[in-house]
């Protein structure tokens, strides 16, 4: 029998040191987000109190980000054929992927932006799977986005990329093309990075990043969940992207890919990419945190909905690079039953 | 019926496909049911299209434009 004084919670933890009752005053009052520690020790709550972690984690963004859900759609210009070795990509050159290497052309781009535009959404990304972009990939990144900006239906979409590591040059030439923001994922904690890539660090990811930010380009890095990391590299990865700063993060949870070193892992499991979402949103209150690939394997249908209410306030629609998403209509169905407005254009600009 | 398993690429009719079907519902087909050649495919935001060099192209709804070979 509890014979302490001390104030608790409505499920009996203690006011002072509960992680959940600090994160309330510090998170969802000051706008603070909580450090390495704290977050290990929200990944670290029983299943028991997962509900009440994601309706803070909701009321977290909904007090610094507001209930707008910004929709975003992407598209594969260069798939497969990439010489790194990413090991939970299929396009990588170095895996016997059964994904084969093809360029998306132009009208096929605009296709995609069109496609992207009818559900409403405000973002449409272009994503190759490079080390880097060459001339050859930047003439093609060029001559799509001025054709999306000629098309009416198109023209004013925020415009994205996602193209590998950047030399200084490109990344004014993207600035230059109006790119708005850049994705470049961290993909895990620095201290499991060498596990999951071994043809380029960790520091060179951050240093495109760095660029990407000087040249006005908003950020978008995030990563993947579920590659073999512990509790403790999760808390360090949420610790280390909110030293970054960035505008959004998106969040992956694995798809094993046959032929890929991870082919075997466990997909995982549906509460604790919960618990992982809602820990994420309490690091980084003000972020973008966008649901992305792996959440229909991961979480199905309902997850979707309880990670909507637990601290994502924004979605890939539709399919993703070389994986199907659920219909784009169903999530914006989905958006429309929780009462969550789609963001507007106007409000991007 | 197919003879290939578009997600292995191995016969239908021989071995276990249920890890195949279950990929079926977040990934596109990979290989020709008719051969099981490698097939060149471009997903989409609202569909996909799968070419194989020998028996052609299938999409599914909107499709993913026009997927070509690698120059």
């Amino acid at each position: 029998m509890a014979t302490s004084t001390e104030p608790t919670t409505s499920t009996g933890a203690d006011l002072a040191t509960d992680v959940l009752a600090v994160a309330r005053a510090q998170v969802l009052d000051r706008g603070e987000g909580l450090d390495e520690q704290q977050v290990l020790d929200v990944l670290r709550l029983p299943d028991d109190r997962l509900a009440e972690l994601l309706g803070l984690a909701h009321e977290v963004r909904m007090r610094w980000c507001g209930p707008d859900v910004e929709v975003e759609g992407i598209v594969s210009v260069k798939t497969g054929g990439c010489p790194e070795d990413c090991h939970f990509c299929s396009q990588s050159g170095r895996f016997e992927s059964p994904v084969r290497s093809v360029w998306l052309d132009i009208p096929g781009l605009v296709e995609a932006a069109k496609q992207t535009a009818a559900t409403g959404a405000t973002e449409f990304c272009i994503v190759a799977a490079v080390r880097g972009p060459d001339a050859r990939l930047m003439s093609q990144v060029r001559a799509g986005i001025e054709a999306i900006r000629a098309e009416p239906d198109t023209a004013d979409i925020n415009i994205a990329c996602s193209l590998g590591m950047l030399t200084p040059e490109q990344v004014d030439e993207l600035a230059a093309m109006g790119v708005h923001r850049y994705n470049h994922n961290l993909e895990t904690a620095r201290s499991h990075f060498g596990s999951v890539v071994t043809t380029h660090s960790w520091q060179e990811r951050a240093e495109t990043l760095r660029m990407v930010r000087e040249a006005g380009m908003e950020v978008c890095c995030g990563g993947i969940v579920g590659m073999g990391e512990s509790v403790e590299q999760r808390a360090e990865f949420a610790a280390q992207l909110a030293a970054l700063e960035p505008d959004e993060v998106p969040m992956n949870f694995l798809i094993p890919q046959p032929g890929t070193p991870y082919e075997d892992y466990e997909v995982l499991a549906g509460p604790e990419a919960l618990k992982t979402v809602a820990a994420f949103r309490l690091a980084l209150p003000r972020t973008v945190l966008r649901f992305a690939g792996g959440r229909e394997l991961t979480l199905g249908d309902l997850g979707a909905e309880q990670g909507m209410l637990g601290g994502i306030n924004a979605i890939i629609v539709g399919n993703y690079l070389t994986n199907l998403g659920r219909p784009a209509q169903a999530d914006l169905d989905m958006l429309t039953d929780l009462h969550m407005p789609i963001k507007a254009l106007s409000q991007t600009l | 019926m197919d003879t290939y398993c578009t997600r292995c690429g191995r016969p239908t009719g021989e071995g276990d496909h249920a890890a195949c079907r279950a990929r079926a519902a977040y990934g596109p087909p990979r290989y020709c049911p008719e051969c099981a050649r490698r097939m060149i495919v471009q997903v989409s935001p609202s569909g996909w299209s799968a070419r194989c060099s020998a028996h052609g192209e299938v999409a599914d709804e909107a499709g993913g434009g026009t997927a070509r070979e690698p120059v």
